[in-house]
């Protein structure tokens, strides 16, 4: 019995939905340095860990630049194998039929440098010493991002992205590609994202890393070196972080004050606890077991410093009046890490700078994480753009 | 609805233009300048609907609410801010007016005449709002709320020193586009206004 279930499983489209990219396979590539990297230090060498859906037309330009937030990877859609419970991180946006048509566009999604998923990072061996780099790896920008997604791109064939596409930090990569590279991408989609944190969005950060770094096993970051693993401090770190992806709405509706055991009553021991406490350190374990804490405080440092507009004499408009691409924004209303109003900074500046804009202001009730749910109208808003996206690339294959 | 207005602005925007089109719809008049004047244009819309549209169509849209205000624009920053059909569903039409001539050096606005002869027989004989092709609300579910008719805003001109650069009267009929000319107040169903200051 249990043998036919394995080889029906392994024919196509059986196990999964029929708008799955299905079974995919990661890829990696060591690109030759020197990389200089924008703190001034430079990488002998780097390798990225990167997974591709759909298929590259035959004038290479239908490809598609997903962008990862802060605890993103290259699995942004599809299985890794037959029992794979959970699909990619954007597996609702990614695949036929979906916002990002498969059936149309060539994806590209990867794990950024200084990622714990396979591609060069605190946690991989310095080729100078042999050791694991922990913190010695040298502090990243949106930009070195961006440039070694340029050498991804070029590796690819690809000269032009047909979009670039990102939420959160990836937003922040999308518009980064938008003035870095100018005629290297031809849209550029920044979802649930800001040109700058907040004070507030540096606090919570901030306290994240504390949480990792007074883990007595933290060790100065030489964890790896020392056999130990601060679990806690980045389960907690991790707990912080998911609270403000949530909304206080979402969490109430979740969870409320359900407890999960004890009572309120007199004279009971019993410890009470409330459903919201063991579900957020579930989330922070699971976490922990599965994340690079120097790889986080990493990715937290490289959203604090993100500033779009800082080489531009802080003036957005004069920064985006370099972008030669069509822009499409997107928040979520009850979205408060990155609320609506950052997005609408980002509207503004574009139309000032005379760049084609469209922003859409989307109802939710799920925080941040909205970017990454179901949604109708985020899904068709999405789905029509991209449509056009498509449409246009084709006209030029055919003219 | 009518929307021989859209013709009408066309012809007063000149080529080549920025334009910022508050409460855009379905970005028809967009569309329509960037393929007749190669117009460079923006819409301002809040109904998720209303945008789905001009995504569908390529129409760059920015969802805003009017009733805020346009503060997040420059002054003069685009040279027409025009607004078709949508000041009598404003809180405060006559400060969002200003606005787009501090942020436009000119504005064009149309405006369903509630003094056309239909809406004032309707009031007269059925002692009932008017409901029609032009106005298809009841009173309780209009976005309308603040109708008026030309004359109003003759006044609401004169009051505030606005400049009209011109200003035209559409009707649907043959009958009534004769007429409007002699009486614009009684057979015009929609105003154009081209404002600066």
């Amino acid at each position: 019995m249990r043998k036919i279930l394995t080889t029906e499983a392994r024919s196509p489209n059986s196990a999964f939905p029929a708008n799955s990219v299905g079974i995919v396979e990661p890829q990696s590539h060591t690109f030759p340095g020197p990389f200089k990297l924008a703190c001034g230090r430079v990488l002998d060498e780097y390798t990225l860990m990167y997974e591709t859906y759909g298929t590259l037309n035959a004038d290479k330009s239908n490809g598609v630049l997903i962008c990862h937030a802060l605890s993103g990877h290259h699995h942004a859609a599809g299985y890794h194998s037959e029992n794979d419970k959970r699909p990619g991180w954007w597996d609702h946006y990614i695949g036929p039929g979906k916002p990002i048509d498969t059936n149309k566009f060539f994806v590209v999604a990867l794990n950024n440098l200084g990622g714990c998923h396979g591609s060069t990072g605190p946690a991989s061996i310095n080729p100078a010493t042999g050791n694991v780099w922990g913190p010695d790896f040298p502090p990243l920008r949106a930009r070195d991002w961006v440039h070694s997604q340029a050498q991804l791109a070029d590796l690819l064939g690809i000269r032009q992205w047909a979009a670039v596409v990102g939420g959160s930090l990836g937003g922040m990569q999308a518009m980064r590609w938008s003035l870095e590279y100018p005629a290297r991408l031809r849209h550029c989609v920044v979802i649930a994202s800001a040109m700058k944190l907040s004070a507030q969005n540096i606090a919570f950060n901030e306290t994240a890393r504390q949480a990792i770094t007074s883990d007595p096993d933290f060790r100065d970051g030489r964890y790896l070196e020392e056999n130990t693993l601060p679990r806690h401090g980045l389960a907690v770190a991790r707990m912080i972080g998911h609270i403000t992806y949530l909304s206080d709405d979402g969490l109430g509706k979740k969870f409320g004050r359900e407890l999960r055991s004890g009572t309120f009553e007199q004279g009971v021991e019993e410890l009470v606890e409330f459903q919201v406490q063991s579900y957020l350190r579930h989330q922070g374990d699971s976490f922990s077991g599965s994340f690079d804490p120097n790889t986080y405080i990493l990715m937290t440092r490289a959203l604090d410093y993100f500033d779009l507009a800082r080489e531009y004499e802080d003036d957005p408009v004069k920064a985006f009046s370099h972008a030669r691409c069509k822009f499409l924004l997107v928040s979520f209303t009850s979205d408060w890490r990155f609320a609506p109003e950052r997005s609408r900074e980002i509207a503004d500046a574009l139309m000032h700078a005379n760049v084609p804009v469209t922003y859409a202001e989307v109802e939710s009730p799920m925080g941040h994480d909205a970017f990454l749910l179901p949604n109708e109208r985020y899904e068709k808003v999405f789905a029509a753009y991209m449509n056009n996206v498509a449409r246009e690339v084709n006209a030029e294959v055919t003219a | 609805m009518t929307r021989k207005d859209l013709e009408i602005i066309a012809d007063w925007v000149a080529p080549n233009s920025r334009v910022l089109d508050l409460g855009c719809g379905d970005g028809e008049l967009l569309v329509r300048l960037a393929q007749q004047k190669q117009v460079n244009g923006y819409g301002l819309e809040i109904d998720p609907l209303q945008i789905q549209k001009c995504v569908e169509r390529g129409v760059n849209v920015v969802e805003q609410n009017l009733d805020k205000g346009l503060a997040n624009f420059a002054d003069q920053s685009f040279d027409t801010v025009v607004m078709t059909q949508a000041l009598q569903t404003l809180r405060f039409p006559h400060l969002v007016v200003e606005e787009m001539l501090r942020v436009g050096r000119e504005c064009i606005i149309t405006f369903p005449n509630f003094g056309q002869w239909k809406a004032r027989w309707h009031l007269a004989f059925s002692g009932r709002m008017p409901v029609s092709d032009l106005l298809p609300y009841e009173w309780y579910d209009t976005p309308n709320i603040h109708f008026c008719t030309f004359r109003d805003f003759e006044v609401l001109c004169r009051e505030h020193n606005w400049e009209v650069l011109h200003r035209q009267v559409v009707s649907e009929s043959a009958v009534s586009g004769v007429l409007k000319d002699f009486l614009p107040n009684l057979f015009g169903e929609t105003a154009i206004y081209h404002l600066t200051r």
